[in-house]
């Protein structure tokens, strides 16, 4: 018995014992001097357990008597988490050597978090959910102020603590409730609590709580006051690492609380989830249009993109639930060459981060600046590219599940989300010449990583390289 | 060729791609090859595009040369051409190699110019081919990037905010024509334009926020294509991005935007509004008969006091475009046959009206219309040629401007006699405006001392405008040439719309309601 348990839990196992067999061994032997082959070590490994998870995989298994579980669903979910952080720990090794803040412990921690985000799409139980969550949030504190001399990145590191603190508060509260009022923590019992389409009260107000939690995790209005700070503070590749990965987790785990726990009462969740959605979409389109720091445009832009992404969960669908993994699987594509772009803005060997700087770029490089705009674009979801097709996909679902007023609003947002998108585009090709400009090249590796991500969002057009097959598959698994 | 569709489409997105991979060094020579492989990229789409042309049977009124191939989403990708879109098709790959020529003394960036205008050749040949809701949305939508860019780049002084205000504006338009495809999807169940053509949508009156909707979703759905359509076309009283975009554009810009962009809401009425949605057409024509007659006289007059010659000519676009959704609505073999007749010969007269203002502002580099007098005193073939085009505009008998004013007027006098007579009143505005506007550039004495030096038009110039000429003529004594490709496709078209409506079996007071 609990070596079939253990067998389903493998992938999880061998992230976790490498994590701590690089701890112990960088401190006995080079310490930060081993960072560097630890980052590529570790990035090699997400890849090779992705591989394994993604191939091997099948079926749908329970371990631990329910509270792990191992489905289409989390399959999808642990692949795109793996593999985008593999490439966005790769992004930031140049970074972060070269600012010395290339410790050892980075590595480490990264891969600690994700295991916390393979445990939190997997979840089954309330105990595994909120384990997952704090494994994945520790690790993301740690590494948020990991440029200890800088006091923006550890202000960031702080108020991400202290505010991901309160909501884990928040969680655990509804969960104690959700517990005491439905007599299980089990997924799959709760989910009986339910009748006639409908929670009783107490297990209502534990739900709510729940996903005010999770709701500051995915950065979602009115919980996202975090995010710009804390996309600011923190040194570039670790913002390209919340900005990805643990995203995808958290919805991740949104959709297994709504769907397995709450799947018999989806019109009690569907309208809060339709209004963390619309208030998500325009606050960050109209917040991000005065900004200047490209890290705090971003961090308005994942706000936008989780609002669309909410947009498919509150359908309450399973075509909603594929539209929802889609989404989320082409905006990480996206924020990865996005990120990787946001890396290599440097001014004599110092990073920059205002889009002022950007005047003329495509002067200068007229490829990298051709594969940004491309990637512009398709955040700003304008056809043929394909961040379009993650919105047509919320909006099919939010249609057919008859929020229709949701879909109207959510294509206005994207046209107020389309100027600032543009107004980076105007800085690169019709902006001025600065003295503060750009330098010129950069690393081989991110011209890679960027260029790659802009041609999958003009190839993907043809079929979407399959990932809509796949995420059917997981989302039937997930809804029934 | 089965195929023949696609390659025509695809053929010019492949020469920018060889343009954007293989073209290095930004040289003189460089430069040179840019211009050169763009020019025989888009005369060779235009040469196969005749094909189309040739094989196109003009008996036959459904698609033909269908290509349909698996997509993304339960999609196709279809292609195919009818009577309605083939010479708007033909009207593209025209006026391509034109515009290519025109540009030939751009300084700046012509690697990236070129290539700009290659992959919008292949947008919009893609918006008048596609027969998948979503391909044509694609196509339609993914016009406005390099459109974008092309204002944006290489437009005149005040070029970001015209290039903003022409992107966001279409923007918000279009996707409200999305949510409706949404819509449209989860209804029919396909988004495949022949099937959906054959689909009878909803109907049945409702209420929106308390609002009765006569036609219902017929309506709502038509609505939200009209926001598209009309911002495109452009309609008053959104029309106000279209001088913005074609002061500040380039020439070429401006040529492409009139000649071809525009059509593309006229298209869309054509193949959405009026087959898809017969009742609500019927419901909101008379909206849209009164907003055309607006567009006509009040553009008109604005026209009449511009000191921009590009902007005059950009007005009397929008009154000219006010004759075709008149014509659409109308709904009557003339009034239909007229609006695409209008559409094509507009096509050509508007494309070589900014060409000719294109000649004097590259030697002048002023657009102001007082900074000229008594051109024809040293430009005389620039005068002729000039002359002809703003005869076309006014839609003097012999051009093609005239048939397609005059078979408007016609269908919309059966359907509604004051908006005809409103609507005729144009022509006299546009007389005066057009006119004027040659009096004050061409006539008079040469008295500016900076005309006193200007020259004639170069061969290449002449080059540019002797298939205009030809093309406004030849449709202009011989409209046949056109009409007898439209007319079967169209009279099926308002033979099914006519059936629609009888069935729906619409009473009068629900069209008076309508009206308030």
């Amino acid at each position: 018995m609990i070596s079939a348990d253990l067998n389903i839990i493998l992938p999880e196992i061998v992230l976790a014992v490498w994590a701590m067999l690089a701890l112990v061994g960088a401190v006995y032997t080079g310490k930060d001097k081993m960072a560097t082959a630890l980052v590529w070590a570790s990035a090699a490994l997400f890849l090779l357990v992705a591989i394994w998870i993604g191939t091997t995989g099948s079926g749908d298994r329970a371990a631990f008597s329910g509270m792990f579980i191992d489905d289409a669903f989390s399959r999808f979910a642990k692949v795109v988490i793996l593999v985008s952080a593999a490439a966005v720990l790769l992004m930031g090794e140049g970074y972060m050597s070269r600012h010395k803040i290339l410790r050892f412990e980075y590595p480490v921690l990264v891969v600690l978090s994700v295991v916390g985000m393979m445990m939190m799409v997997s979840a089954g139980d309330l105990m595994s959910l909120y384990m997952g969550l704090e494994l994945q949030s520790l690790a993301l504190y740690v590494v948020a102020s990991l440029r200890r001399d800088s006091e923006r990145s550890t202000e960031a590191g702080l108020k991400y603590f202290v505010l991901g603190a309160l909501s884990s508060g928040l969680l655990l509260y509804g969960a104690s409730l959700t517990y005491g009022f439905a007599g299980t923590t089990l997924f799959s019992g709760i989910i009986a609590a339910a009748t006639e389409g409908h929670l009783s009260l107490g297990v209502l107000i534990g739900l709510v709580m729940m996903m005010a939690g999770l709701a500051f995790k995915v950065s979602a209005v009115p919980f996202h006051m975090w995010t710009p700070d804390v996309y600011e503070g923190s040194p570039t590749p670790v913002t390209a690492f919340f900005a990805t990965a643990p995203k995808v987790a958290a919805m991740g785990l949104f959709a297994r609380l709504l769907f397995d726990a709450f799947g018999g009462a989806v019109a009690d969740w569907s309208q809060v989830v339709a209004l963390l959605s619309l208030l998500s979409m325009f606050l960050g389109s109209v917040a991000a249009i005065g900004q200047r720091d490209i890290k705090r445009l971003m961090a308005y832009s994942s706000i936008t993109h989780m609002g669309y992404a909410l947009m498919g969960l509150a359908s309450g669908t399973e075509f909603g639930v594929q539209a929802m993994l889609v989404y989320m699987a082409i905006y990480v594509t996206m924020n990865v060459g996005t990120f990787a772009f946001i890396l290599s803005m440097t001014h004599e060997g110092e990073p920059v981060t205002d889009i002022r700087a950007l005047g003329m770029y495509s002067k200068k490089e007229p490829g990298r600046a051709l594969a940004m705009l491309v990637l512009l674009f398709s955040l700003a979801g304008v056809p043929p590219l394909v961040g379009f097709f993650g919105k047509l996909y919320v909006l099919q679902a939010a249609y057919g599940a008859g929020l229709v007023w949701l879909a109207v609003a959510g294509v206005i947002a994207s046209v107020i989300g389309a100027f600032y998108y543009l107004r980076i585009v105007y800085y690169m090709y019709f902006g001025e010449d600065r003295e503060d400009a750009l330098d010129a090249g950069g690393s081989p590796l991110l011209w890679g990583l960027l260029m790659a991500s802009a041609a999958i969002m003009v190839v993907g057009v043809v079929n979407l390289f399959g990932v809509e097959g796949a995420a059917a598959a997981a989302a039937a698994t997930l809804v029934n | 060729m089965d195929n023949l569709l696609s390659i025509v489409t695809f053929l010019p997105a492949l020469a920018a791609l060889i343009l954007a991979l293989f073209l290095r060094g930004g040289d003189a020579a460089a430069d040179r090859n840019a211009k050169w492989l763009a020019m025989i990229a888009t005369s060779a789409t235009f040469v196969i595009s005749l094909f189309i042309l040739f094989q196109f049977d003009t008996s036959e009124t459904g698609f033909q040369m269908v290509e349909e191939g698996s997509w993304i989403m339960g999609m196709n990708y279809k292609m195919g051409v009818d009577g309605i879109s083939v010479l708007f098709v033909m009207l593209t790959t025209f006026m391509m190699p034109l515009t290519i020529l025109a540009s030939w003394d751009v300084k700046t960036r012509v690697k990236e110019y070129m290539i700009a205008f290659l992959l919008l050749e292949t947008l919009m040949l893609g918006v008048f081919m596609a027969l998948d809701l979503v391909l044509f949305y694609l196509f339609f939508e993914a016009g406005l990037i390099p459109m974008f860019l092309i204002i944006g780049i290489w437009g005149g002084k005040n070029r970001i905010y015209a290039s903003f205000k022409f992107f966001l504006y279409t923007f918000l338009g279009s996707v409200l024509m999305l949510v409706a495809m949404v819509a449209m999807y989860a209804d029919a169940g396909t988004t495949d334009i022949p099937t959906l053509l054959a689909h009878e949508f909803a109907f049945a009156d409702f209420e929106v926020l308390g609002i009765h909707i006569v036609g219902g979703m017929q309506t709502m759905l038509w609505l939200a294509f009209f926001a598209s359509f009309a911002v495109k076309m452009p309609m008053w009283p959104v029309h106000t991005w279209l001088p913005d975009a074609h002061v500040q554009a380039p020439t070429a810009g401006s040529v492409v935007l009139a000649a071809i962009l525009l059509k593309m809401g006229g298209y869309g009425f054509l193949r959405f509004s009026l087959p898809m949605f017969p009742v609500g057409s019927e419901v909101m024509a008379p909206l849209v008969f009164w907003m055309s007659a607006i567009a006509i006289v009040y553009t008109s007059l604005v026209a009449l006091v511009q000191e921009d010659m590009k902007k005059l000519i950009a007005y009397s676009s929008v009154a000219h475009m006010g004759y075709v959704t008149m014509g659409i609505f109308a709904a009557n073999q003339q009034g239909v046959d007229g609006a695409i007749f209008q559409m094509i010969s507009h096509g050509f007269v508007s494309g070589a009206l900014f060409l000719c203002v294109g000649v004097i502002y590259d030697r002048m580099h002023t657009r102001e219309i007082d900074a000229y007098g008594g051109l024809v005193n040293r430009m005389p073939a620039y005068a002729l040629i000039f002359m002809l085009f703003t005869m076309a505009n006014v839609g003097l008998p012999g051009t093609s401007g005239f048939i397609g004013e005059f078979l408007t007027l016609m269908g919309i006098f059966q359907v509604n006699t004051w908006v005809a007579a409103v609507a005729a009143s144009g022509v006299i505005f546009s007389a005066a405006y057009a006119l004027w506007l040659y009096r004050r550039v061409v006539f008079g004495d040469l008295i500016k001392e900076s005309l006193k030096t200007i020259q004639d038009m170069t061969a290449r110039e002449k080059w540019i405008f002797a298939p205009l000429v030809v093309m406004t003529l030849w449709l202009g004594v011989y409209p046949s040439a056109a009409l007898d490709i439209i007319g079967p496709s169209v009279e099926a078209l308002v033979d099914n719309y006519d059936t629609a409506i009888a069935a729906a079996d619409l009473g009068g007071p629900v069209v008076a309601e309508a009206n308030h």
